[in-house]
C-alpha cells in the first residue's frame, strides 16, 4: 500500500499539473515539489518499517490485471530496491526544488519531471516483469520530451539519439523477458516465482541468448562501455536537473536491472559469463575516466565519470555472479555495488545540479573559460569541492565506503580485475582535482566579474544532497543493514 | 436458408443501395444527409454483429461463410473504422457539391472487407476482394479535379488489377487441383494434390491477397493513396482493407499441408514489408505519406502472428489484438490529420503542438502507440506478436520486427520533434464541428481500449477459427 502511494502521488500530481491550465509558475513548482515530497516521504516509512531480517520482498501488493498473460500489478521491495528508490525520489525532490528555466512552460516542465518521478519508482518497486518493462521504457518517453523541449545547444539531435539508442536496449529486453516468461510453465511475468524457479539453469544455447540480450539491454542504459556514446550528449544538452536525473536515476536502473534480472534469476548463466562482463566494467573503469580526463566541457566530463562509476558497480555485481571465490566477499562485492548505486545518485545529482547553477549564471560549460570563483562564490565552491571530493573516493565521505567494498570484494575473486581498475580511482582523482582547479582558483576572467553565488534554494538543496553524502561516510551502517540483507538473499541463496 | 447470418452484411447492403438511390435524387444542399444513414446502417450491423457473438464457433451456408469469432471481431473492427471514416467525412467533403454516393462507396468497400474476413470459399473470397476493390478506386479518386489524386487512382487501379488478376488464376488453379471451392473440402484434398501445382496457385493467392494487405510485393499503391485520398478516405483505405484481408490471409493458410512450406513464404514477405515498409518511412517530408508507409510496416508485424498460426496457440488472438491497436491508432492519427483540414508537410506542422496542443497530443499518443510504447494498446499487440513469434521458433523475425520498431521510433518522434520542439506560426484553422468530435471520440477509443485492454483480452484467449 505505501509503495503505490509512493508511486501513484507522482503520476497523479503529473496528471494534474498537464491537465488544469489555470496554476502559474509558482504554483506549479510548489505541487511538484509536495507530491514528490510525499512519495519520498512514503518511501522513508516503507523504509521504516523493513525489517532488514525479514522476507526478501516486502511491502508486497499483488492485483490481477491480465490474468491469461500472467500479469499483475505487483509492487515489493528488498533492501536494495527500497534504497535506490528512496534516494531516487530524494534526487527527484531536489530537481524538482531546484530552479530552472522553464520557457514559459512551467506545467509541463514540472508535470514531466513528476511523470518521470512515478515511472522512475515504479522500475525499482514492480515485482512484474511486464511492468518492469512498462516503467523503463515509459522512462525514456519523459526523458525524450524533458530534453528535447528544456535542453540547450542541440537539444532535438540529443533527444532522439538519446531515445533511439536507449530504445534499442528496451526492446532487446523485451525479447530477452518474452524469453524468461516462455521458460516458465505456467508462464508468468512474476519476478519471484523466476527467482524461486531458476527456469534457465543449464540452458544451454536458449539461456545464453536471453543472457545475452539481456545484457545488451541492460548496459546500454547503465552504459557500459562500448555501448556509452549516447550518454555525454545527452547530458551535455539536457537542464541541470534533468541531467541530475538522467546520471542519478536512469542509470541506475541498468544497474538495478542486472541485479534484479540475471543476477537473481539466472545465477548459473550469469556465473558463466561473469568474467567477462567484470572484463567490460574494467574497460568502462578504465576508458570513462581516461576520457573523462581528456573533457574540457564540465558536462560532459561528469559524464564520463559516470560511465567510469557506473563501472565500479557492474565490477560489483559480476564478482557476486562468479562462481568462484568466497561468497563472503561477493556478498560485499554486491552490497558495495548496490551502494554505489545510492552514493552516485547523490554525488552526481548534486554535481550535475551544480553545473546547472552554472549554465544559469554563464550559459557555459567550458571549463577554460571559467577560473577564480572560490572568492566570488564561496557557497558554490564548498558544495562542489566536497561533491568532487566524495566523488574520487576521499575516505570519510560516501564515494569511499562503496568502493572500498566492491574492491574488497573484486581482490578476493578477481583480482587480476581489481589491479588495474585502482588506476581509474587515481585518474578520477586526477581529473577532479583538476576542474576544481580550473573552477574555482587562479585568476578570475573578467565576464565573471559579477558571478553571484548560490541563493537559497539552490543551497538548502545541495546542502541536503551534502548532508546524505557526509552521513553515509561517517556512518554507512543504516544503509548497510538495507542493503546487506538483500545482498545475503542473492548471493547466499544459492 | 440462413438468412438470418448474413444480417450486418444485408443491412450494408441495403443502406448502400438506398444511400445510392438518395444521392441521385435529393438536392445539393442535403447530400451530406446520406452520412447519417450511413452511420445509422454501421450501428446497426455493430449490433447485429455483437448478436452473432454465439457459444460456438459455426459455418454457414453450407460451409462457405464463416461465422466464427475471428470473424465477429473483424467485422467490429472494420464496422468502427468505417464509422469514424463516415464521421469525418461531411466537413471534409462540404466543398464538394456532389458526394452523397461517397458513402455508399464507403459502405461497399466495408461490405468487401466484411466478406473476406468471413469467407470460408475462395470464390467467396474473390468477391469480397473484387467488391472492396471496385469500391476504394473511386474513392480514392474522390478529388477528381486534382491530378496526385488522380495518379493515386490510377497507380491503385493498375496494381489492383494485376493482383485481382493473380488471385482469380490461383483460385482457378486450386479449384482445378482439388475440384472444390469450399475451404473445408480444400483443405480435404490438398494433401493428395500436386504439390507444385499448389504451389503456384498459393503463391498466386497469398500475392493477390498482399494487394489487399498492403504487404509486399502488393504495397506500392498505399502511401500514394494514403497522400492523395480526400484524409478520411485514407483512413478507411489504410485500415478496412487490411484488417479483412488478414483474417483471410490466416484463413487461408491454416488450409495449407506442411509440405507447402507457407510459413517460410510468410515469414519472408513479412520481412521484406516491415523493412521495406520503414526504410521507405524514413526519408518521408509529409505526414500522410508516412503513415501511408508506416501501415505498409506494419502489414509486416501482422504478418509475423500469421507465420506462426500453426505453431504458436496465441497466434490468432495475438493477430486480432495487434489489428485492433493498429486500426484505433491509424485512425486516430488519420483523425487529427482531417482535422486540421489535411495539413500534412512537416514544414506546416511546425510548433502545432503549442498553438493545438491537444489534437498533437492525440497525433503523438497515436504515433507511440504504433511503435508500440506502454501502457498504449499497441504495446500489448507488439508484446504478443514478439511472444507468439518467439514460442514458434521464428526468433529471428522477432529480432528483425525490434530493429524495424528502433527504425520506425525515428520517423514517429520526427513527427513529435517537429510538432512541439518549434515556435509556432501563428493560428491554424481546423475543419469543424463534427470531424473535432469524431476526432475526440476517436482519441477516447484509443484511450480506454488501451486502459481496459484486460477486458479486451479476456474473450479473445482461446479464440479459434471455426473448424473447417
Amino acid at each position: 500500500m505505501i509503495l503505490s502511494i509512493a508511486l501513484a502521488v507522482p503520476l497523479l500530481g503529473a496528471l494534474a499539473l498537464a491537465g488544469y491550465p489555470r496554476w502559474s509558475a509558482v504554483q506549479a513548482r510548489r505541487i511538484a515539489v509536495g507530491a514528490a515530497g510525499v512519495s519520498l516521504a512514503a518511501l522513508i516509512v516503507a523504509w521504516l518499517g523493513f525489517d532488514p531480517r525479514g522476507a526478501q520482498f516486502q511491502h508486497v501488493v499483488e492485483l490481477p490485471w491480465v490474468p491469461s498473460l500472467g500479469v499483475a500489478y505487483r509492487l515489493g521491495v528488498d533492501g536494495i530496491a527500497l534504497a535506490v528508490a528512496t534516494m531516487s525520489a530524494l534526487l527527484f525532490t531536489a530537481a524538482a526544488i531546484y530552479p530552472v528555466d522553464t520557457r514559459g512552460e512551467p506545467r509541463s516542465y514540472y508535470a514531466w519531471l513528476l511523470f518521470m518521478q512515478g515511472v522512475s519508482l515504479g522500475v525499482f518497486l514492480t515485482l512484474d516483469l511486464l511492468l518492469f518493462y512498462v516503467f523503463f521504457d515509459l522512462s525514456l518517453v519523459g526523458m525524450f520530451f524533458l530534453i528535447g523541449r528544456w535542453g540547450h545547444g542541440q537539444p532535438q539531435l540529443s533527444a532522439l539519439k538519446f531515445f533511439l539508442y536507449t530504445f534499442a536496449g528496451s526492446l532487446l529486453l523485451l525479447l530477452a523477458i518474452i524469453g524468461l516468461y516462455l521458460s516458465l510453465e505456467p508462464h508468468s511475468f512474476d519476478m519471484r516465482v523466476l527467482i524461486e524457479q531458476q527456469p534457465l539453469a543449464g540452458g544451454g544455447l536458449y539461456a545464453g541468448l536471453v543472457f545475452l540480450a539481456l545484457m545488451l539491454g541492460l548496459a546500454i542504459k547503465t552504459p557500459l562501455v562500448p555501448l556509452h556514446t549516447w550518454l555525454p550528449q545527452a547530458h551535455v544538452d539536457a537542464p541541470g536537473p534533468v541531467s541530475a536525473i538522467l546520471a542519478g536515476v536512469l542509470l541506475k536502473m541498468g544497474v538495478y536491472g542486472m541485479i534484479r534480472l540475471p543476477l537473481s534469476m539466472m545465477a548459473e548463466t550469469f556465473a558463466r559469463y561473469a568474467p567477462w562482463v567484470g572484463a567490460l566494467a574494467l574497460l568502462a573503469i578504465v576508458y570513462g575516466a581516461l576520457v573523462a580526463l581528456g573533457q574540457g566541457n564540465l558536462k560532459r566530463r561528469i559524464a564520463y565519470t559516470s560511465v567510469n562509476h557506473m563501472g565500479y558497480g557492474v565490477l560489483g555485481i559480476a564478482v557476486a555472479a562468479s562462481a568462484l571465490g568466497d561468497p563472503a566477499a561477493r556478498q560485499l562485492a554486491l552490497t558495495g555495488a548496490s551502494l554505489q548505486m545510492v552514493v552516485h545518485g547523490l554525488i552526481t545529482g548534486a554535481l550535475f545540479l551544480i553545473s546547472g547553477s552554472l549554465w544559469q549564471r554563464t550559459g557555459d560549460y567550458e571549463l577554460a573559460h571559467y577560473g577564480g570563483l572560490a572568492h566570488q562564490a564561496p557557497l558554490l565552491t564548498g558544495f562542489t569541492v566536497l561533491a568532487a571530493f566524495a566523488s574520487l573516493g576521499m575516505p570519510g565521505l560516501a564515494g569511499f565506503v562503496a568502493e572500498f567494498q566492491v574492491f574488497a570484494g573484486a581482490f578476493a575473486v578477481y583480482p587480476w580485475l581489481a589491479v588495474p581498475a585502482l588506476a581509474g580511482i587515481l585518474i578520477t582523482a586526477a581529473l577532479f582535482l583538476d576542474m576544481l582547479r580550473r573552477l574555482f582558483f587562479g585568476h578570475l576572467p573578467a565576464s565573471l566579474a559579477t558571478f553571484s553565488d548560490l541563493a537559497r534554494a539552490e543551497w538548502l538543496v545541495l546542502g541536503v544532497l551534502s548532508l546524505g553524502i557526509v552521513t553515509i561516510g561517517v556512518y554507512p551502517s543504516f544503509v548497510l543493514t538495507l542493503l546487506e540483507s538483500a545482498s545475503s538473499a542473492l548471493v547466499g541463496g544459492r | 436458408m440462413p438468412v438470418g447470418d448474413l444480417i450486418p452484411e444485408l443491412i450494408l447492403l441495403a443502406a448502400a443501395v438506398a444511400i445510392v438511390l438518395f444521392a441521385s435524387f435529393a438536392a445539393q444542399r442535403h447530400q451530406a444527409w446520406a452520412a447519417g444513414l450511413a452511420l445509422a446502417a454501421l450501428v446497426a450491423a455493430g449490433v447485429a454483429s455483437v448478436a452473432q457473438w454465439g457459444p460456438a464457433p459455426q459455418l454457414s451456408f453450407a460451409g462457405v461463410w464463416a461465422l466464427d469469432r475471428p470473424a465477429i471481431v473483424a467485422k467490429l473492427v472494420i464496422l468502427v473504422s468505417g464509422a469514424v471514416c463516415i464521421g469525418l467525412s461531411p466537413d471534409w467533403l462540404r466543398g464538394d457539391r456532389r458526394h452523397g454516393e461517397y458513402y455508399a462507396l464507403c459502405l461497399f468497400t466495408l461490405l468487401g472487407a466484411l466478406m473476406m474476413a468471413a469467407a470460408h470459399d475462395t470464390m467467396e473470397l474473390m468477391v469480397g476482394v473484387l467488391l472492396t476493390s471496385v469500391a476504394s478506386y473511386p474513392l480514392a479518386a474522390f478529388h477528381r479535379g486534382w491530378a496526385p489524386a488522380l495518379e493515386a487512382a490510377m497507380k491503385y487501379y493498375l496494381i489492383g488489377a494485376l493482383t485481382n488478376a493473380l488471385l482469380a488464376l490461383g483460385v482457378v488453379l486450386l479449384f482445378g487441383l482439388v475440384g472444390d471451392t469450399g475451404y473445408a473440402a480444400t483443405a480435404a484434398a490438398l494433401a493428395g494434390a500436386d504439390p507444385w501445382g499448389v504451389i503456384v496457385a498459393v503463391a498466386c493467392v497469398v500475392i493477390g491477397l498482399s494487394f489487399k494487405l498492403a504487404a509486399f510485393p502488393g504495397h506500392a499503391w498505399l502511401p500514394d493513396v494514403a497522400q492523395a485520398a480526400p484524409a478520411p478516405a485514407a483512413a478507411l483505405l489504410t485500415v478496412v482493407p487490411k484488417v479483412g484481408a488478414a483474417l483471410a490471409l490466416a484463413r487461408f493458410v491454416a488450409l495449407l499441408p506442411d509440405a507447402v512450406a507457407w510459413p517460410a513464404i510468410v515469414a519472408l514477405i513479412a520481412a521484406v514489408t516491415m523493412t521495406l515498409g520503414n526504410l521507405a518511412a524514413l526519408r518521408q517530408h509529409d505526414l500522410r505519406r508516412l503513415l501511408g508507409w508506416s501501415s505498409v510496416s506494419q502489414s509486416g508485424y501482422a504478418l509475423m502472428a500469421i507465420v506462426v498460426l500453426d505453431a504458436a496457440p496465441r497466434a490468432l488472438p495475438a493477430l486480432l489484438v495487434f489489428l485492433v491497436a493498429y486500426a484505433l491508432a491509424n485512425l486516430a492519427a488519420f483523425a487529427v490529420v482531417t482535422h486540421w483540414r489535411g495539413r500534412t508537410a512537416f514544414d506546416d506542422c511546425r510548433g502545432l503542438g503549442h498553438s493545438r496542443p491537444l489534437t498533437s497530443a492525440v497525433l503523438i499518443v497515436a504515433l507511440l502507440s504504433l511503435v508500440g510504447i506502454p501502457p498504449l494498446v499497441g504495446f500489448v499487440g507488439k508484446l504478443l506478436l514478439f511472444e507468439v513469434t518467439i514460442a514458434g521458433g521464428y526468433v529471428w523475425l522477432a529480432v528483425l520486427a525490434v530493429v524495424n520498431t528502433v527504425i520506425s521510433l525515428y520517423y514517429y518522434l520526427r513527427v513529435a520533434a517537429t510538432l512541439l520542439f518549434h515556435s509556432p506560426k501563428g493560428e491554424i484553422a481546423v475543419l469543424g464541428r463534427f470531424s473535432g468530435w469524431t476526432l475526440t471520440l476517436t482519441a477516447a477509443l484509443l484511450g480506454v481500449v488501451s486502459l481496459v485492454v484486460q477486458v479486451l483480452l479476456a474473450p479473445l484467449t482461446g479464440i479459434a477459427f471455426a473448424a473447417a
